[in-house]
């Protein structure tokens, strides 16, 4: 549920500065308006009252976690390798394997538990992106299973294959420009 | 390169793009879906810049297995069809060609797990 949660609580927060002013106006009128002053004083408190994210702590979990799925993974390679798959043919089975241990995990409610430690650590590995997609599948079949589990699927995996592609088309375009100025082929 | 520094390259590399991408999170504030789409990019970018292939040689499953391996594989899936196939068509089919294993199982999967799981608490 990593991901997409993530995204949920981005939408709220951008929300929180917008009604922030206007709750103060909505106030029972026995209570008399805050002032400007007051207002200001007000906001600073709160500012400083929100939980500043563990950084150091956060980084150390993401590190460990991060770290052992790409242990899993190179597990997973070294065997293919061993097996006789040439390393620049690996790439797709590799995230073959590591999609469907994702999803498995997610299935079974694993993934959610790593997420919630990992952070980051369990969201960038492509387990994460299977994460992001199993997830939201699960999470809206109860809104059927076209356009909830069928199009919810791409929440998060659809703006990574977007812009990814979208990048990789122009970056290899920029390349061959580059190379037809300087000469190089 | 041995099969212990492989273990050990890989553990470092990934968990250091994790970290970075942890900062990310936490020092500026974005959402985890937009570090996912901006390190799917960065990988990009840096494959492009010729940067990306020394850090799998380093790296292996460290470098590939995290987002912006996705990235250099769209990069590389197309550079190569492009000079198997042709300009046109190895632009258009090698991104998808080379993460189309990754892909079809998540779509699959996360079919199949809709259909057999619900997620806790929502029973």
């Amino acid at each position: 549920m990593g991901a997409s949660k993530g995204a949920g609580a981005a939408r709220n927060g951008s929300g929180k500065n917008a009604g922030g002013g206007r709750s103060k106006t909505s106030r029972p009128a026995s209570s008399r308006p805050a002032s400007p002053k007051e207002q200001k004083k007000y906001q600073k408190i709160a500012q400083q009252a929100r939980p500043r994210p563990p950084v150091l702590i956060n980084c150390i979990k993401a590190f460990l976690t991060g770290g052992v799925i790409c242990l899993v993974g190179q597990g997973v390679l070294n065997y293919f390798i061993r097996i006789g798959v040439k390393p620049p043919d690996s790439g797709g089975p590799l995230a073959g394997v590591m999609v469907t241990l994702g999803a498995l995990l997610t299935g079974i409610g694993v993934y959610d538990v790593i997420g919630k430690f990992g952070g980051m650590g369990s969201a960038l590995p492509i387990t994460g992106f299977a994460n992001s997609i199993v997830s939201p599948a699960m999470e809206f079949k109860r809104e059927g299973y076209v356009l909830g589990v069928g199009a919810r699927m791409f929440q998060v995996a659809g703006p990574v294959i977007v812009y990814g592609l979208v990048t990789s088309v122009v970056v290899v375009l920029i390349k061959m420009a580059v190379m037809a100025l300087t000469g190089k082929s | 390169m041995n099969i212990g520094q492989s273990y050990f390259w890989a553990f470092i590399v990934g968990g250091l793009w994790c970290v970075l991408a942890q900062l990310t999170v936490d020092l500026s504030g974005m959402t985890p879906a937009h570090v996912m789409v901006a390190f799917v990019s960065l990988g990009a970018i840096l494959s492009g810049l010729g940067l990306y292939q020394p850090l799998v040689a380093l790296g292996g499953a460290g470098a590939s297995v995290p987002l912006p391996g996705f990235g250099h594989a769209l990069v590389t899936g197309i550079t190569q069809q492009m000079e198997d196939k042709g300009t046109l068509f190895g632009l258009f089919s090698g991104g998808l060609s080379a993460t189309a294993i990754g892909i079809s199982a998540a779509v699959v999967f996360g079919y199949l797990m809709a259909i057999l799981f619900t997620p806790r608490g929502k029973r």
